[in-house]
């Protein structure tokens, strides 16, 4: 991987393009934690340290019910019927970056793999692995951004751990959630039932979370700063589930491998071939430029705010108006459909009018040499 | 996007092609020299956009391809060392060298980065005063003038702990090469218009007038080649043999001329081995006298290295452009970009990996029926 930058110069830093990445320089503990501006290896050691950060940071951030006992694990009331559960480990460099956190990533990103399963998000576990030294300014700003995500997505965080790892056995800090959603009625979504026919959409624009991330991350300056799409997709999905119901057939959010990977998984999952236009997508222009100067295709590069939709072509009106009705879909567009040929494979349509492969991508995609 | 939307505008490609067309009157063999080139041709379906009897060869312009395999040994040598920091642009990491890569290197502990500059090398060499870092300076002469600035601006820092590993290699020794090899049958070339805005194209005429051979300077985007391979043909129909600058708002006649001067001073020409087509007389660049101590294969004395080829890897012919990648008995079998033989698989440059990804090991009537069912809206 490329030089990762430190937290130092990517958090502390007060330059004027990341304006939404926290300044830390003047940050004076508020709360009462016996004088530890960092992370210490007693944080995690079930002492009084380990208490003070679920007292004075964890339990105020993420106040509910089922928390506040302290329990070992939560205890929940969830209506009956069908259950989904997801759990994601996030470990993004660096931490802080246009357009969210590590602490937005970890909340969206497992209320994003819920509702794309057609469930109704609804608890979380949040567990933190911290180096030894992290300073706790951004612990704090972490948790308050994952705080605010869980309000924004309608979840709560009822259970959580603390680990630490002596200095230069992690990253800064590591997150894993997991999450439990309860299914919607009346919806069969799946990877694997995808029909020929079926119109293909996207809630909006791809490859801004994977190049706002490599802006800062390689310290490469663009003219315009671009933001990751980090969000919540739980509400839009709920929309459209709401007026489409049985005509959405699979949903997906393509998060790492971007559009490319997430359309074969499907095409695979579901044997059948799937064409798209390379014209409909939509790339924001900040975006094409940077891959363009990078050398990378913004189908492979990831989203962390939009979803696929698989739906019968009769739908396919209706489920863009929905989308386009919804501050996060406002890009919303059709970009393909699925077809009964080249099974198992995606193929563009180029803007030249000729037909060309869009393969899995083996690894990360490597910048070019020039 | 200025500069790059308008060149590929699908309704003119079409027109270009319809002229393209409508000039050729006998089949042509052209080649393009750069692997930037290849890739776009392939990914925009360029060469079926033409007609049947104008063939595209692809030719050696990827510089990840033509990397020596003694040198990447070399490179995962030093790579692996302790204390060294290696810094590479991100392409080369997954080159298969004879026992391993740099992202096995880089698992094993080895401390590899990714730059995007070598001066960004320079930059951690100054950062870690303690420790050996060493650039991978491969390239043509695109990448060669950031590569000898790299150098300069060590030399005049005083780093003693910067060193670039290198493997410069020119394009006009090569075109030589390929109209003199046995069975030559290039009758035109695409010449690689990022190397022409370094160099300009003065160097050219001798080849043009030696060889009796048109060489358009030709850009990257589909209307680019397009005007490109358009030029060619037109000049191939009249009988003329000229260079002629279709990349008019990059490409001037004299180039980059403090560029140029930078590499007279910190380069010297030298004999260069290609990977797969063996010593080009004249090809490349090394540091000269002056900057000699900035060598890392000097620096690191490695011995012992005993490279292997794959006996099935036929990377040399494609880059010869003697073969098309899916006639390689290894392509899409033995070979894939996941369990590459030969350096033309990696990089995203190389005509395998184009011809693998874009799929073309699909027959024509598979890929001309794939995007059928599209509806237009």
């Amino acid at each position: 991987m490329p030089e990762i930058a430190n937290t130092e110069t990517s958090v502390g830093s007060s330059n004027d393009r990341s304006t939404d990445v926290p300044d830390f320089s003047n940050w004076t503990c508020p709360l009462p934690l016996a004088g530890y501006p960092t992370i210490v290896m007693g944080h995690g050691g079930g002492g009084k340290l380990g208490n003070e950060l679920v007292e004075h940071l964890f339990l105020p951030a993420f106040r509910n019910a089922a928390l506040e006992n302290l329990g070992d694990a939560a205890v929940l009331n969830l209506p009956s019927g069908r259950l989904a559960m997801s759990t994601d480990s996030f470990v993004v460099q660096p931490l802080f970056f246009p357009g969210g956190s590590i602490g937005e990533l970890a909340v969206n990103g497992t209320v994003n793999d819920l509702a794309v399963s057609g469930a109704v998000p609804r608890y979380l576990s949040a567990s933190f692995i911290l180096e030894e030294g992290f300073p706790l300014a951004q612990l704090a700003a972490i948790v308050e951004a994952m705080a605010a995500a869980a309000t924004t997505a309608g979840v709560r965080i009822v259970t959580g751990d603390t680990k630490v790892v002596e200095r230069g056995h992690g990253d800064g800090c590591y997150i894993n959630t997991a999450g439990i959603g309860t299914l919607r009625e009346g919806i069969q979504v799946g990877p694997n039932r995808a029909k020929p026919g079926d119109a293909i959409l996207v809630s909006g624009t791809i490859g801004d979370h994977g190049m706002a991330i490599m802006s800062v991350r390689e310290g490469l300056e663009f003219e315009s700063q671009i933001r990751s799409d980090c969000a919540a997709l739980n509400g839009m999905i709920g929309d459209v589930l709401d007026a489409a119901g049985m005509a959405v057939h699979a949903m997906r959010d393509p998060t790492r491998g971007g559009l490319a990977s997430t359309l074969n998984e499907i095409a695979q999952a579901s044997g059948v071939g799937i064409a798209i236009d390379e014209a409909r997508l939509p790339v924001r222009t900040e975006v094409q430029s940077a891959c363009e100067l990078l050398g990378l295709d913004p189908v492979y590069v990831a989203n962390e705010g939009k979803a696929v939709f698989f739906v019968a072509p009769e739908a396919a009106e209706q489920v863009l108006a929905v989308l386009k009705a919804h501050p996060l879909g406002c890009d919303a567009a059709v970009i393909g459909q699925v077809t009964a040929e080249h099974k198992g494979m995606l193929v563009a349509r180029t803007a030249m009018g000729s037909n060309r492969v869009i393969a899995q991508q083996i690894g990360e995609q490597l910048p070019r040499i020039c | 996007m200025k500069y790059l939307t308008e060149f590929r505008n699908g309704e003119i490609a079409q027109r270009m092609a319809r002229e393209i067309h409508a000039i050729a009157t006998r089949p042509w063999k052209i080649m393009e020299v750069c692997g930037g080139q290849t890739h776009s041709i392939i990914k925009n379906g360029i060469d079926q956009m033409l007609p049947a009897g104008i063939e595209m060869i692809h030719g050696p312009g990827c510089p990840v391809c033509v990397t020596p395999l003694e040198l990447i040994d070399k490179a995962l040598a030093i790579a692996a060392q302790p204390g060294v920091i290696f810094c590479s642009f991100g392409d080369m990491l997954r080159v298969p060298g004879t026992d391993a890569d740099l992202f096995q290197i880089k698992g094993a502990g080895g401390d590899v980065r990714v730059v995007y500059s070598p001066l960004d090398a320079v930059e951690i060499a100054a950062k870690n005063p303690g420790r050996q870092v060493v650039f991978f300076g491969v390239g043509f002469e695109t990448t060669a003038p950031a590569n000898a600035m790299s150098v300069h601006i060590a030399k005049r820092r005083g780093l003693k702990n910067f060193s670039v590993l290198m493997s410069h290699v020119l394009v006009p020794p090569a075109i030589a090469a390929i109209l003199e090899s046995p069975g030559n049958q290039v009758q035109a070339f695409l010449l690689a218009g990022h190397v022409n805005s370094v160099m300009g194209y003065w160097e050219y005429p001798p080849i043009a007038e030696k060889y009796r051979i048109p060489l358009v300077v030709t850009g990257f985007e589909p209307l680019d080649l397009l005007d490109g391979i358009r030029r060619a043909v037109i000049q191939l129909e009249a009988g003329r043999y000229e260079v002629e600058n279709a990349y008019e708002r990059i490409v001037t006649y004299d180039g980059n001329q403090p560029a140029q001067k930078m590499l007279a001073e910190v380069f010297e020409v030298t004999d260069r081995a290609w990977r797969g087509i063996g010593v080009i007389p004249k090809s490349g660049w090394r540091l000269s006298e002056g900057y000699r101590e900035f060598d890392a294969a000097e620096r690191f004395h490695i011995t012992g290295i005993h490279t292997e080829e794959s006996p099935l890897c036929r990377a040399g012919d494609v880059l010869r452009g003697a073969i098309k990648p899916a006639e390689c008995g290894a392509f899409g079998k033995e070979c894939t970009p996941r369990h590459p033989l030969g350096a033309t698989m990696v990089s995203s440059e190389g005509a395998c990996a184009a011809y693998f990804n874009y799929g073309r090991f699909l027959s024509a009537e598979d890929l001309a029926t794939a995007g059928s069912g599209l509806t237009h809206a």
